[in-house]
């Protein structure tokens, strides 16, 4: 099927919740609310027509400052029986921060989801084990949301052997060939 | 009596890792026994998290690519390849003709070689030891050609957005060749020190195994969702550089067990091989750099000596980035030997990407380890940890 057919049934199925769809390099996107996302992707896997079976890819983005609502959950679905491909993007606000979780639809979403709690702070709702992944358990703060710095400027906060590092890098500068 | 009993009941919970020389690399895996029976499998990673994603958005397209080859350290070339076509969708720009054949040629000899590495240590884990010695001699060979290609070995950086760096010469040609018809004899060779051997088909067959469906529900993909028989294979759902214009069969398992993978790998190196002297045959003349593309790609070193226009273009292009000044969001995802990389570009129209976020497959084979070692021996463990193939660089990223 293709992607703009896609769109349309998704259309029809949901017509409250579909804002915008949108076309670019020849991919579709079908941007939507969050609330009823979960009935959204469970339709797009149920529906023998469409039957989107694998999850591709799941992540978040933020964009600060340039769009509102700030964050936007993005699954790309692909289905290996019918071989199409469609993107759901699903905006969630920045003061209600969470969104239904798809692990009971793919299984694979799991890391996924806990990766994007990690590094954007988006909670997914109903995931079995909602922790950090790649950050360490005690970290705080999400890295890659765009108000988080880039360098640390901790200051004296800071790790003892950076700061010792930096020293000695100072030290080392009167050296250097100019 | 009753004491000794409850004394025997107790769970154990032992740490797996992050040095254990099994678990490739820095994965921890945390295991509650029941006897010798895992109860529960916890895989804790991101020890090597290096935070690729958010370097990535504060470099340029152009100068993000060195943060590839450091994602899946001993397939450098597909991660650069994968970034490029990436890059080259969301620019509407294709590589020329003879660079889409090079492109495919080095592809699959990273596939061969990151294969040949993962039949070494997969083999040392279960305990043939023999194996390594034999698949590192063709791991130095290929090595060697990516040295006479590019000069560098591991970290290539060798595929340029818009084509390639450097043409091939007519040695690595003929050296390529060479290995075509020998590497054969040299598969054959490892399938005789393994594939008959009881040890290995006790060890292997009917362990870690997972159905056609599952595995497509927890999202795997490569040799390890073929393993199940799912013929779903990036270069023939959406073909990308020459991969529609050569010959291969994508070999699939019946059972989902680790022997399968392994039997599933063999054979795709045997296709590797195919795939390499059909371009090696068919490749074409021409240029190397997509040309009618100033502003995206870098122009060639001697005009920029020469001609004014190009050094002002090359001076952009350096310190701005390329710009598409047109903003929109892409998902572009190539067959790597370890599975379906994608990477997924969202573009304000700068030279840096918004968001660059990298599916890395083995991310999410590391997932699904619970569910292929829970219920199963520890011993099962370690071979599903080597079937299914994981490189920690790009699962923590």
């Amino acid at each position: 099927m293709e992607p703009k057919e896609i769109a349309e049934r998704i259309k029809e199925s949901f017509p409250a919740e579909v804002r915008e769809v949108t076309d670019f390099a020849g991919q579709t996107s079908v941007i939507v609310g969050k609330d009823s996302i979960k009935a959204i992707l469970r339709f797009l896997h149920d529906t023998p027509e469409l039957y989107f079976d694998y999850l591709a890819d799941l992540c978040g983005v933020d964009y600060l400052g340039k769009k509102e609502p700030r964050f936007e959950v993005v699954y790309n679905l692909y289905s290996i029986r019918h071989r199409h491909f469609i993107r759901i993007r699903a905006k969630v606000p920045a003061d209600d921060c969470g969104i239904e979780s798809a692990v009971d639809i793919w299984a694979g979403a799991n890391w996924h989801e806990r990766e994007c709690f990690d590094l954007f702070g988006i909670t997914f709702k109903g995931h079995p084990d909602m922790r950090r992944i790649l950050m360490p358990e005690d970290w705080e703060g999400h890295p890659l949301r765009k108000d988080y710095p880039l360098k640390s400027d901790l200051g004296l906060m800071e790790w003892r052997g950076y700061t010792d590092l930096l020293k000695t890098v100072e030290k080392n500068s009167q050296y250097e060939v100019r | 009596m009753a004491t000794a009993q409850k004394q025997l009941k107790k769970e154990l919970t032992i740490n797996l890792g992050p040095q254990h020389p099994s678990t490739h690399g820095v994965l921890r895996l945390v295991l509650d026994l029941d006897g010798e029976t895992v109860v529960k499998c916890t895989p804790h990673i991101g020890y090597l998290h290096r935070g690729t994603e958010k370097l990535g958005e504060n470099m340029t397209y152009l100068s993000a690519m060195p943060l590839m080859d450091r994602l899946d350290y001993v397939s450098s070339m597909t991660n650069d390849i994968a970034y490029c076509l990436a890059v080259e969708r969301l620019f509407g720009i294709t590589a020329p003709e003879r660079a889409q054949y090079i492109r495919t040629m080095v592809g699959e000899m990273t596939r061969i070689s990151s294969h040949i590495l993962w039949l070494g240590t997969h083999a040392l884990d279960i305990g043939a030891m023999t194996v390594f010695l034999y698949a590192f001699r063709e791991r130095e060979w290929i090595l060697d050609l990516f040295e006479m290609l590019c000069g560098a070995r591991l970290t290539v950086s060798y595929p340029r957005i818009g084509g390639v760096r450097n043409d091939v010469s007519q040695e690595f040609i003929d050296s390529l060749y060479k290995f075509t018809d020998e590497f054969p004899s040299r598969i054959l060779e490892y399938e005789t020190l393994i594939d008959q051997n009881r040890i290995w088909l006790q060890r292997t067959k009917g362990i870690g195994v997972i159905s056609a469906e599952e595995a497509i529900n927890w999202g795997l993909s490569g040799p390890t969702l073929r393993g199940s028989g799912v013929t779903y294979d990036v270069r023939k759902h959406f073909p990308y550089d020459a991969y529609d214009k050569v010959d291969f069969d994508v070999p699939v398992g019946q059972h989902g067990d680790v022997y399968d993978r392994y039997r599933c790998r063999m054979e795709e190196m045997r296709q590797s091989t195919r795939i390499i002297r059909q371009c090696l045959e068919k490749l074409p003349r021409g240029p190397i750099m997509a040309p009618d593309a100033p502003k995206l790609t870098l122009p060639p070193k001697e005009k920029v000596l020469a001609d004014m226009e190009s050094m002002i273009h090359h001076f952009v292009l350096i310190t701005k980035g390329p710009m598409t000044g047109q903003s929109g969001e892409v998902y572009s995802a190539i067959e790597a030997p370890k599975g379906e990389l994608g990477i997924y570009f969202v573009s304000d129209g700068t030279g840096r990407p918004y968001r660059m976020r990298l599916r890395a497959p083995s991310f999410v084979h590391v997932s699904a380890l619970p569910r292929l070692s829970e219920g199963a021996l520890v011993a099962d463990v370690i071979a599903n940890i080597g079937s299914v193939d994981v490189v920690l660089g790009e699962c923590d990223r």
